[in-house]
């Protein structure tokens, strides 16, 4: 197994100011904005986002976390259940412009499950995607609004999303099986 | 007619015999036991060199099911497994459809196992009409038509009086009454023996003193009127105890224990496996230590089968309401040979308890190989091992918790009157007597 | 988790820690306006009730909707099982239908681990005899845990038809697994045989056995255990062993009072203890549901995959 570091604490750091930033281009500000993280690195890739938002703007975005376990289309082709952890939606989200965050965007299909979730809980008036790494390899018709860093790799490598929030540092790996 | 058994180990406890030899074979009659006989021509001889050769082993406790539950057992499928099993005589328990309380169904028992019949059948005589425990059955009857013992096996004669009467009414016909001692109200329709592994199954329990009660009630009603009573399929402590104790009174009570209460505790039910649902129920290890106790010390006469096949349909269903019962005949010999193999038992004692114990009991003339005597002959392969495979069974009862077993002591040839009626090496099973 | 939920006996502490977190987010569902999700759609369940229960029965069928189950109700009255096809037939007959779970209730033990053995769907036990009821405990595990904020080291006495109830057996086995101390107080006929080796104490006396409990939980006693002669009147049965709100103020001052319904008034227990500020019997009621789905939700994942219909 092969392991290398793409990207370190600072280069995410930075990643994140120039992300905060476009967030508050594109809307104007964040009026009406609410950033929901998706479990379990999305959560504190959104958290990360409202505190840089707040050093800019001086203003507290609301925030969200979104647990997708019920509404996954891969039930069936797992070999165990997913660890269901809570969804925080302290908000109304009817017609809030809506920031989903998550670490990597991949399949889309996670991205597909947290639109459904979200649209238990009312009707956004917009839906923007924030993703820290696009790794490509879509299978379904999503794109992110928002991208840290694009890397593209191939199936068999896997990226490793490190934060502090439960990791000793901050720091993106691509992993590969087998030997060089 | 003829037939030579050449070079065998012939054990007979009838007559105290453990020696190297041969048997003739006349008339369907054993015509010489001895030594270094020459062979005459146009004899068929059987060479049982390396082999046992044991009386014909008696099973005095079989269910056999006809007339009524043709679909569980018949007297042939019946039989048939007795003499896989090394049993030359089995003795059916009457609680068939109609119960063998007369003697007409008596004889039709009779007359259907001289015809079908693979070995000799002596029919057990209900103690009560139907079994019902109200009025007695016509024992004089029944006897005169080949019944050798009455029995409510089943379904216990719960009053006392009756079975007083029933011992004292008997011994004019020189039968024994065996009890299946149960207190029906104490045992309040329980699946299994009483104690925390009903509990955690939530199964109702029948508690050993169900049993025990029901013995010591009989023994005293045995000392009261002078009858023969035998207590069937013995599984406590408590039981062997107070049969122990009542023998050293001098009671006339004798018993019988079973292999499955010899070798299973309540932990084979667990799970809710019907195949360990019998009754009475197997207990826990101290039960089973103490029966095997009593076996070795003679408290406990006779091992009995209490061969009591059922159709898968019976067994293939909820446990409450699962048939009682375990398919024993096949194996039966195996399982009791396993404890001389652990030496808790001499060889000649357990073939006395298989063979001559059993035919006193029942005042049969039966279970030796003296000269004159129904060439009834068990030959063994004691070193053969084997596991028990329910498929291979022939009874058509495959209900037994021993599947997968692993055992040694296999009956390989069974002779009953001079007709060698199972032979494992060619797998022959000859057909009408 | 296994295929099958069948008791708890055999069940892991961390089995049932992982229901009881899964219950709780589920729980969150149940207190949105939209209360379903989509994570079951496409399976099929069978309600298989060869007892009559209203409440067991509403609360399944109402969890296998909001988790987008399709739901077949298939209700056996006792009477016409005697002489009906067996037991056996049925199942193979309902499995027929593609169906991923089994509920059942039946009057004999053993029943869910009978059909667990020959279906290939996944079997919950919804009460099976005098055995177990095993979601009923973990639904009080649940709302113990909501009420204490935890199990461990709580003394919890069960009252009442211990040796019938298979609500007590599984709390018994749920609640030891748990870390809580349980005690059970009943007279000595409602006392299972060897039930010791599960349990710290047992108390005759109800004054005594009530003393310092954190939680107390009733159970239901049925009239037809007295003509069993386990007791000799409802009277004399609430006169000795009734939960009163008097009796109550022996216990923990924050005591609460549990049964699993239907209550009898008047006999195992007072109205006044029924309606005190002790009482979550109400509560009781809102967690089966979302413990239901967790069980549901998790059982769905432990399945083994390619599942085929087979004999």
């Amino acid at each position: 197994m092969i392991r290398r570091q793409l990207l370190d604490e600072h280069d995410i750091a930075r990643i994140l100011s120039r992300m905060a930033h476009e967030i508050i281009e594109r809307n104007h500000g964040c009026e009406g904005v609410c950033i929901v993280g998706i479990h379990r690195a999305g959560v504190y890739v959104a958290k990360r986002l409202v505190d840089k938002i707040r050093l800019i703007e001086g203003v507290d975005v609301a925030v969200a976390s979104l647990d997708i376990s019920f509404y996954r289309d891969d039930l069936n082709r797992r070999k165990s259940h997913p660890v269901v952890r809570k969804t925080e939606m302290p908000i109304d989200i009817n017609d809030k412009k809506i920031i989903l965050v998550d670490d990597v965007l991949f399949t889309g299909r996670t991205i597909r499950a947290a639109m459904d979730a979200l649209n238990d809980f009312g009707r956004p008036s917009e839906i923007q995607l924030a993703v820290l790494i696009d790794r490509g390899h879509r299978e379904l018709p999503i794109r992110a609004d928002y991208v840290g860093k694009n890397i593209p790799t191939s199936r068999s490598e896997n990226i490793k999303v490190m934060l502090k929030e439960d990791a000793d540092a901050d720091m993106v790996l691509v992993i590969r099986e087998g030997d060089d | 007619m003829e037939l030579i058994i050449k070079n065998g180990h012939i054990i007979d406890p009838s007559q105290g015999m453990d020696l190297i030899g041969d048997i003739y074979i006349r008339d369907g009659l054993i015509s010489k036991v001895g030594q270094g006989e020459k062979d005459e021509g146009g004899v068929q001889v059987i060479d049982a060199t390396g082999l046992y050769v044991f009386p014909g082993l008696i099973d005095m406790h079989t269910h056999l099911r006809e007339p009524g539950f043709e679909y569980k057992e018949t007297i042939k499928s019946g039989t048939r497994a007795a003499v896989k099993g090394g049993f030359t005589s089995v003795c059916c328990m009457p609680n068939t459809k109609p119960v063998n309380d007369n003697e007409t169904v008596t004889e039709f028992i009779v007359i259907k196992a001289k015809s079908e019949g693979f070995c000799n059948v002596f029919p057990i005589g209900a103690i009560t009409k139907r079994q019902e425990g109200k009025e007695l059955a016509e024992m004089g009857m029944m006897r005169d038509a080949g019944a050798v013992a009455f029995s409510d096996d089943g379904w216990p004669v719960m009053d006392s009086l009756m079975m007083r009467r029933a011992l004292e009414y008997s011994t004019v016909f020189k039968a024994p009454v065996i009890s299946h001692a149960e207190d029906l109200s104490l045992s309040n329709d329980g699946v299994m023996n009483e104690g925390y592994l009903s509990t955690t199954l939530g199964l109702r329990g029948i508690p050993a003193q169900s049993e025990v009660i029901a013995i010591k009630r009989d023994i005293e009603l045995a000392g009261l009127t002078g009858g023969r009573l035998h207590i069937a399929h013995v599984s406590t402590a408590g039981g062997v105890m107070a049969i122990r104790e009542a023998k050293s009174r001098g009671i006339l009570v004798t018993a019988e224990t079973c292999p499955h209460y010899l070798h299973l505790t309540e932990e084979a039910a667990n799970g809710y496996n019907t195949a360990a649902k019998v009754n009475p129920p197997l207990r826990t290890q101290k039960d089973v230590e103490a029966v095997r106790e009593g076996l070795i010390d003679g408290t406990i006469d006779v091992i009995a089968t209490d061969h009591a096949p059922h159709h898968r349909d019976d067994k293939l269903c909820e446990f409450d309401r699962a048939a009682f019962g375990i398919s024993g005949l096949e194996i039966a010999f195996s399982l009791s040979y396993a404890l001389v193999k652990e030496g808790l038992l001499p060889l000649s004692k357990l073939i006395e308890k298989m063979t001559i114990r059993p035919a006193q009991v029942l005042n049969i003339n039966k279970g030796t190989l003296r000269e004159g005597a129904d060439a009834d002959i068990a030959i063994v392969n004691l070193d053969k091992e084997f596991v028990v495979d329910t498929e291979k069974f022939v009874s058509k009862g495959k209900n037994t918790p021993f599947h997968g077993r692993h055992l040694s002591g296999l009956p390989v040839i069974t002779i009953c009157q001079g007709n060698i009626r199972y032979n494992f090496n060619n797998d022959i099973i000859m057909d009408g007597i | 988790m296994e295929k099958d939920l069948l008791d708890i006996k055999s069940a892991t502490a961390a089995d049932i820690e992982l229901i009881l977190n899964t219950a709780s987010s589920f729980k969150d569902v149940l207190s949105r306006d939209i209360k379903k999700v989509p994570t079951l759609r496409g399976k099929t369940a069978v309600n298989l009730f060869f007892e009559p229960s209203t409440r067991t029965k509403t609360s399944f069928e109402l969890a296998e909707k909001r988790l987008s189950t399709d739901v077949v109700n298939f209700v056996v009255p006792t009477s016409s099982v005697a002489k009906g096809e067996t037991l056996y037939d049925t199942i193979k007959t309902i499995e027929s239908y593609g169906i991923d779970f089994i509920i059942i209730r039946h009057q004999c033990s053993g029943v869910p681990h009978f059909i667990s053995k020959i279906s290939n769907a996944s079997v919950i036990n919804a009460g099976d005899g005098i055995n177990e009821h095993p979601t009923q405990a973990l639904l009080d595990a649940f709302t113990i845990k909501e009420q204490k904020g935890r199990i461990a080291g709580l003394k919890i006495a069960i009252v009442g038809d211990i040796l019938h109830s298979r609500v007590a057996k599984s709390n018994i086995y749920c609640l030891k697994k748990l870390g809580a101390k349980i005690r059970l107080i009943a007279p000595h006929t409602l006392i299972p045989a060897g039930i010791e080796h599960d349990v710290a104490e047992i108390y005759h006396d109800v004054e005594s056995g009530i003393a310092g409990m954190d939680v107390i939980m009733a159970l239901r006693i049925q009239q037809e255990r007295q003509s069993g002669g386990f007791f000799s009147s409802t009277d004399e049965y609430f006169k000795f062993w009734g939960l009163t709100l008097k009796r109550l103020g022996k216990a923990s001052p924050d005591v609460i009072v549990m049964h699993p319904g239907p209550m009898n008034r008047g006999v195992e227990i007072a109205s006044d203890a029924a309606d005190s500020r002790h009482s979550v019997i109400n509560s009781q009621v809102t967690n089966g549901l979302a413990v239901r789905m967790a069980v549901l939700y998790l059982l769905d994942n432990a399945r083994p995959k390619g599942f085929q219909i087979s004999d």
